[in-house]
């Protein structure tokens, strides 16, 4: 990712044409006044920014690494504290990601987009809800039409790929 | 390094991922993360699928000035607050909430301890000590219980829980966990009830603890 390896602005002011509107549609759904949802888009794209250096494509997709900004900014502004979230993973400063593992992932990144966009609308809706923050973990696990296996199962190369990198770097 | 063998539910992922887990949850799930890279990978899975929902969100339009705005504060100097680090057995979201010591134990009998890290309406999070060996009766937890071993295991009617692994326990569950031999069991549980340690279980542990 450019913004990531030459810090250009350029790139950068790309990525916010195409995400910024959609973190914006994302934050409104989530039932967020329109004034407050851009300061969250704002910080967001920020954070992407300050933080492009540690994002590591060969281990996350750009979209899911902005969803994950998103939802621990949301959620911090509603809370005293901020969330518990795990321990980062020491990186090597500068190693060069993998690119067939990059291209790996966007691939089935890909087919998890396609099997989300096939499902049935009610299902689909429910998937929304869920990672909108919508659902409790009670009601997750209930709902019998969550496909969360399908999840799995549509990025199960890259889960394993993924563990296998993560257990050397432990 | 042993194998973890119980792992995260996946819907408690899927919530974690999204951020609806009560606090304490979140404390636990995060503490596995970090101890797991199964669960991480499939955490990862989780925000990629979050990531397909924020790009199916319909585009709504911006304030003419946000992106202006944006591109003139990436030069502003700013704070990288760093995460804290595992320190010993207690992994780094842990030594967040114990504020970078070493926990506080408070003796509950028997040669068991504890150390409160949270209680809200939430529920509560809690460190547990419990000797080798030793028995730990029926807590009477209300709602749902996690624990996960930072050290040591201990065994109940479900299974064996070695370290690193969580076991999710429901209210319905009338579980004596029982310490492993070697290293004292230590462990992280948390609670969605809210603690009422006032009252309610000092009570229940009087009898057992002759507290
Ligand atoms: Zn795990």
């Amino acid at each position: 990712m450019a913004v990531r390896d030459h810090r250009d602005r350029a790139a950068f002011a790309e990525l916010f044409d195409y995400f910024a509107p959609r973190l914006k549609g994302f934050i409104l759904r989530t039932g967020t006044g329109a004034a407050q949802a851009e300061e969250i888009v704002q910080e967001v794209m920020l954070t992407v920014w300050r933080k492009a250096d540690q994002f590591d494509p060969s281990r996350a997709q750009v979209s899911a690494w902005i969803y994950q900004i998103a939802r621990n900014r949301q959620i911090d502004m509603f809370r005293k504290e901020s969330r518990p979230l795990p321990e980062e993973l020491n990186q090597e400063p500068d190693t060069e990601p993998d690119a067939s593992q990059v291209l790996g992932l966007e691939q089935e990144a890909a087919r998890l987009k396609e099997a989300l966009n096939n499902l049935k609308p009610e299902q689909r809706e429910m998937i929304h809800q869920a990672y909108l923050g919508e659902l409790t973990h009670k009601e997750i696990s209930t709902r019998t039409g969550l496909p969360l296996g399908t999840i799995k199962s549509r990025i199960r190369l890259g889960l394993e790929r993924l563990r296998h990198d993560l257990k050397d770097m432990r | 390094m042993t194998t973890i063998s119980h792992h995260i539910p996946d819907s408690m992922l899927a919530a974690y991922a999204a951020g609806t887990l009560p606090a304490p949850f979140a404390l636990v799930i995060a503490t596995h993360v970090s101890m797991c890279s199964d669960c991480r990978a499939s955490l990862e899975a989780h925000h990629v699928a979050g990531g397909v929902v924020l790009e199916d969100c319909a585009p709504a339009s911006l304030s003419s000035d946000l992106k202006a705005n944006v591109l003139d504060m990436l030069d502003q100097p700013f704070d990288d607050v760093p995460r804290p680090k595992r320190s010993g057995i207690y992994p780094g979201p842990v030594m967040e909430q114990l504020k970078g010591k070493p926990p506080r134990w408070k003796p509950l009998g028997g040669g068991v301890k504890q150390t409160i890290l949270s209680s809200s309406d939430e529920g509560s999070a809690r460190l547990l000590f419990i000797p080798a060996g030793q028995a730990v009766p029926d807590h009477g937890h209300n709602g749902l219980e996690l624990t996960l071993v930072l050290q040591g295991s201990f065994s109940d009617d479900t299974g064996y829980f070695g370290t690193g692994d969580l076991e999710v326990a429901d209210e319905d569950l009338e579980h004596i966990p029982i310490a492993g031999a070697g290293l004292p069991c230590i462990c992280l549980a948390a609670t969605d009830a809210p603690l009422r340690f006032n009252s309610l279980v000092p009570r229940l542990l009087q009898p057992i603890f002759r507290i």
